[in-house]
């Protein structure tokens, strides 16, 4: 029996009804279209379905949709403001912060998460941040590189 | 695949209790699902009925004064406990235990009472809740009842939670002065379940700096989160020596029981355990002396 579920995603209120075995996911790419955010390992190791949910970079994959009612919900779509890239985005771009891309948009929603709630991290910390999200092209440096280029004020927030 | 399941989500923990018990048969309680969606995406469990609890707000809190104690609701998030001023203060080792604990987005849903219910004897909490002589209370329609820590875990992945209960609080008695608490575990990969971890408190007494009281706990080295306590008989009331470490090292490891998987053999748990007692004695000997 599906039950309603509310939720406001990268800005837009969301009502529909779900499965309760639905995972969040699974929502945000079948339900709403939203394919930004991948699925990877199927198994909560990869961190490539990270999204951030009242301001918690969180995986996706490990929650059940309903879990997520009430909340505010932003995915890689919801980083850029109208065509303008987010300063994480634009250094990405820039730093060669991605190879295949498929990591890129839990690196991006985790760094983002993170740096909402540390603009001004210790190199340790930084490499905290995305401890949860699995890269295999990059070795992670490139994106490490991104970040601190953000940290350090180098793409003013323009929003 | 997550079978179908009838799902509630109940909005206070009577009425929480309450399904437990209609339903006392064949249900699963979720909070952050961070251990349950895994086996249940993989099939290993099927519940009929599933009992949201991760709503229920009145068991997320952190509660301390020095005579009763730390208490922690069942539902505090792992990054909660991480980043809480109090518990930083007064009991540092379990900030430090939740830092190493998974990934950030695990920390951020998942809650300490999940991850005690789950009974993984690879779980960080236990050995250091174990260490630190804690407790907790279980609630069921017919009243709670309070346990040690250490009695709560039975086999892999068995607790004492009986049908229609529910774990609602942990308490971690005050630190007495002149007391250590360290917890360190081993993992190729950070973010990894502990291969093995070690959990030591240690409390001197007061002039004669001799060993009062200790506990050593460990992570993965047995079928349930276990105390080392031949390794703590030999330590408990001496002047403690490097020399002693690392026999106590020695006991301990002989005293576990690993188990031989993907991830390492027995023979190398028991290898770990032996320097990590003695390097984890080490480190909470230091932090029992200082001022």
């Amino acid at each position: 029996m599906k039950k309603e579920l509310r939720l406001t995603v990268n800005g837009q209120p969301y009502e529909l009804y779900v499965k309760p075995n639905s995972l969040l996911v699974e929502v945000l790419r079948n339900d709403l279209g939203l394919t930004g955010t991948k699925r990877g390992c199927e198994s909560s190791s990869c961190g490539i379905c990270t999204v951030i949910l009242n301001g918690m970079a969180v995986k996706s994959c490990s929650m059940l949709a309903l879990q997520a009612d009430g909340a505010e919900v932003v995915t890689v779509e919801g980083l850029a403001n109208g065509g303008k890239l987010h300063p994480l985005q634009k250094a990405f771009l820039d730093y060669g912060a991605y190879q295949c891309g498929f990591c890129t948009a839990g690196m991006l929603t985790s760094a983002k998460a993170f740096l909402d709630e540390t603009p001004k991290p210790t190199e340790e910390q930084m490499r905290e941040a995305i401890d949860g999200n699995i890269c295999r092209c990059t070795g992670y440096n490139s994106i490490i590189r991104a970040m601190r280029a953000v940290v350090n004020g180098e793409y003013e927030e323009t929003r | 695949m997550i079978n179908d399941f009838e799902y509630f989500a109940p909005k206070t923990v009577k009425e929480a209790l309450t399904l437990l018990d209609k339903y006392r048969d064949d249900y699963k309680i979720i909070a952050g699902g961070q251990s349950l969606l895994i086996i249940m995406r993989q099939g290993l469990i099927k519940p009929e009925h599933l009992i949201d609890i991760k709503g229920l707000s009145e068991l997320n809190y952190i509660k301390f004064d020095a005579k009763k104690g730390l208490r922690v609701g069942a539902l505090t998030t792992h990054r909660t406990i991480e980043k809480s001023p109090i518990i930083k203060k007064s009991f540092g080792v379990l900030a430090e235990m939740e830092n190493r604990l998974a990934s950030i987005q695990t920390r951020n849903w998942g809650s300490i009472g999940g991850n005690l219910c789950h009974g993984d004897p690879a779980g960080d909490p236990a050995p250091v809740l174990i260490s630190l002589n804690s407790t907790l209370t279980i609630a069921s329609i017919n009243g709670e009842r309070n346990m040690l820590v250490e009695d709560f875990f039975l086999d892999y992945f068995e607790t004492a939670l009986e049908h229609g209960e529910l774990l609602t609080e942990i308490q971690v008695p005050t630190i007495s002065p002149n007391t250590g608490a360290a917890y360190t575990k081993f993992n190729v990969i950070e973010n990894d379940m502990a291969t093995v971890g070690v959990a030591v408190s240690i409390t001197l007494a007061p002039k004669g700096g001799h060993c009062k009281d200790l506990r050593i706990a460990l992570a993965n080295g047995a079928p349930r989160s276990m105390r080392a306590k031949q390794a703590e008989e030999l330590l408990r009331g001496k002047k403690i020596t490097d020399h002693l470490l690392k026999e106590a090292g020695e006991i301990a490891s002989a005293e576990a029981d690993p188990i031989s998987d993907i991830h390492a053999s027995a023979e190398y748990r028991q290898e770990l355990l032996k320097i990590l007692v003695n390097r984890v004695g080490k480190e909470a000997l230091s932090r029992a002396k200082k001022p």
